[in-house]
């Protein structure tokens, strides 16, 4: 196949690459990390998070890296005072929306929000907190959700339509009352599609689609989503 | 037996002196469950010339060059959608006529579709003939049953007169019409989020670009269009893009339908010129405050619009003056306050509102408005700190430019100009936990829904 190639700028550095490529991708194969949390490589980009948000030249307007495509001559900028300061507003947003409590959490320290947390040198949190007490749902044989940890990034979601092909997650109700459901809002042991395959767990950015009695560590597994992608085009 | 509102007559009254009725321009006259009135006000001619003697380029050109906007809030000119939408190389095209009218006390297209359906239809016609779209869907809130019920009605009977289906007038055209209803969320209204709910999805915006103009309905080119501005196309068709670039400014040519409400002796659905100042619209037409009081604010553009106070009362209403004060165009809501009103409280009641109405799929308007509610309800029962103010102005404006769509990038405006216009409120409200207008500081059982 014959691919059309496209020049681009990503702070400065001259980029080549394909065309209908994001600019996440574009910056990372130029070594830029640009942080993510509902972005998951493997899966359809969502763009709910706002933590890879960049600025491109000749609009104000902020575009997020994941879900936007490269332009022929795009200028764009991924680290600025500015998107600085937002990445640690979005992570201060999530952290004061329910209940993150780290040394009580079974993904301390392999948890994506902590990580990133870390290095944006959030230590404290601006804003009230706000402790939900949502109902933790254990009723599935090992799988176990709990939405106060739950920063509704939807990759579960994304994984379970997509690569598992069962939808038996998605969202209910809509704002700050969104929330994870199992078929139509089902206990998870009731709802009869799921397969119990894991991946809603192993791609959990955070700690709130865990393994009972299973070290979170051997649990996670983000790259599953990319790996499965690649191995289904080789079988085609 | 009552006696005529003086005010109301469309002789003496000001209320109507200085409207200019273009897209209402059957409202009341006709009967809009009955094609033939339509067509004997001159409706389905503009059709009748584009299929006879126009070509949809020629067509395009037309509309960019009459200047149209569009009305939905944004004001993307209208002739540039439809050519990106032409351009575009995949079949089938789609166009969705946006009825998601869902800002609280906005009614301007509803009573469009309430009086004079056809005259949607015909934009539509037009739209899918310049666009090469060969499917059609108005979606609409299923709030509106009467709107329903008589575009329904003006479906068929189009049907029947064979100007929907296969070969329009004995001409190639074709175009299928549906109606597609709301389930009642107000991000529904939202460019990407109304394409998710026609294809039966959960209504949540998604990140631009691919743009709907090509990729929109099941991927494919679609034309979104606000009801109003699809009723401007017959006119100009009709009576050609000068004639209706007379109307209004430069800029922004034509008029704008606005549901006025609040404190005005004359409340109701009026349309202006653009460029007609706030001052026109509240006291000439709007017929000034009633009880004699004093005039505080005039919230303009739904719940995400801006306060302006008195000294911007002349500013002309066009979409690039509005935005310079903070302001929005939007759907069209004119929401006038009087010193009984608080400034504090309108902001909050605002962002309660979005709040309520955010999708949940972004960061900053899910978690972010919720704590900029919680700050409100800090400052309006007593417990304000002066840091709140900081922590308030810095929210917004990380929520206007970190939110996925307009939901989020306009829910702050009302704080914002509140803020702007109105600090001495806020100061007041926080120093002396006193609230002029009397509406805050009730104890929290008062203000919980019962």
């Amino acid at each position: 196949m014959n691919q059309h190639t496209m020049k681009l700028k990503i702070d400065g550095i001259e980029v080549e690459c394909v065309e209908g490529s994001t600019i996440l991708t574009a910056a990372k194969a130029i070594g830029i990390n640009i942080p993510t949390l509902c972005y998951l490589d493997g899966l359809t980009p969502y763009g709910g998070c706002r933590l890879c948000l960049v600025e491109v030249s000749g609009t104000s307007k902020l575009f997020p890296a994941c879900a936007t495509p490269v332009a022929s001559g795009m200028e764009v900028t991924t680290q600025s005072p500015k998107l600085y300061e937002y990445r640690k507003m979005v992570l201060q947003t999530l952290l004061a929306e329910r209940t993150h409590i780290c040394a009580v959490c079974i993904a301390n320290d392999h948890c994506e929000l902590q990580a990133i947390a870390n290095q944006h040198g959030v230590d404290h949190v601006f804003y009230e907190r706000n402790w939900s007490s949502n109902k933790i749902d254990s009723t599935h044989n090992f799988l176990v959700i709990d939405p106060n940890r739950c920063i509704l990034c939807t990759r579960c979601v994304r994984v379970c339509d997509e690569l598992e092909g069962v939808h038996t997650l998605d969202l209910k109700f809509r704002g700050k009352n969104t929330d994870v459901i199992m078929d139509q809002d089902e206990p998870w042991v009731k709802a009869c599609s799921c397969t119990s395959c894991r991946k809603c767990a192993k791609v959990c950015p955070v700690g709130a689609i865990y393994i009972e009695g299973e070290n979170i560590e051997y649990t996670k597994d983000p790259d599953v989503a990319a790996f499965i992608v690649e191995r289904r085009k080789r079988l085609k | 037996m009552g006696s005529p509102v003086k005010e109301m007559l469309y002789e003496s009254g000001g209320f109507f002196k200085k409207q200019h009725r273009i897209v209402l321009r059957n409202a009341g006259k006709i009967d809009p469950n009955r094609i033939q009135d339509y067509i004997a006000m001159g409706g389905y001619t503009a059709l009748v010339k584009c299929l006879s003697s126009m070509t949809p380029p020629g067509i395009i050109t037309e509309i960019l060059s009459s200047g149209l906007r569009g009305r939905g809030g944004a004001g993307f000119p209208t002739g540039q959608k439809w050519r990106l939408v032409a351009q575009a190389n995949n079949s089938p095209k789609y166009i969705v006529a946006n009825l998601d009218e869902g800002d609280p006390g906005v009614y301007a297209n509803r009573s469009i579709a309430e009086a004079d359906p056809h005259a949607i239809i015909e934009g539509m016609l037009i739209a899918a003939y310049a666009t090469g779209a060969e499917k059609g869907y108005i979606y609409i809130r299923k709030e509106y049953p009467l709107a329903i019920q008589t575009l329904q009605k003006a479906i068929d009977q189009a049907k029947a007169m064979s100007l929907l289906g296969d070969n329009i007038l004995e001409t190639p055209l074709k175009f299928d019409l549906t109606l597609r209803f709301g389930a009642g969320a107000f991000v529904a209204g939202e460019e990407t989020a109304i394409l998710a709910s026609v294809e039966g999805r959960r209504a949540m915006p998604r990140p631009r670009p691919p743009y709907p103009a090509n990729s929109g309905l099941w991927q494919k080119p679609t034309l979104i269009q606000n009801i109003e501005t699809l009723t401007n196309i017959p006119l100009i068709i009709q009576n050609s893009a000068a004639w209706f670039s007379k109307t209004g400014t430069p800029k922004c040519t034509g008029t704008k339908c606005f549901s006025l409400t609040g404190k005005v002796k004359n409340p109701g659905l009026i349309e202006v010129p653009m460029g007609i100042t706030l001052r026109e619209v509240v006291f000439d037409i709007g017929g000034g405050i009633p009880d004699g009081k004093k005039f505080k604010a005039a919230l303009i553009g739904g719940p995400s619009g801006g306060c302006l106070p008195e000294h911007l009362l002349e500013v002309p209403i066009d979409y690039d003056s509005l935005t310079k004060v903070g302001a929005i165009m939007g759907s069209g809501g004119i929401v006038v306050l009087d010193q009984d009103s608080c400034m504090v409280d309108t902001a909050r009641y605002f962002t309660e509102f979005c709040v309520d109405e955010s999708c949940g799929r972004c960061t900053p308007c899910r978690a972010g408005l919720p704590r900029m509610l919680e700050i409100f309800q800090k400052i309006t029962h007593g417990q304000g700190e002066f840091s709140d103010l900081a922590v308030l102005e810095k929210s917004c404006h990380f929520i206007r430019e970190a939110s996925l769509c307009g939901l989020g990038q306009t829910a702050p405006n009302p704080v914002l100009t509140t803020l702007r216009y109105f600090k001495s409120e806020y100061l007041h409200h926080i120093e002396n936990k006193e609230c002029e207008a009397g509406v805050c500081f009730k104890t929290r059982d008062e203000d919980e829904p019962k």
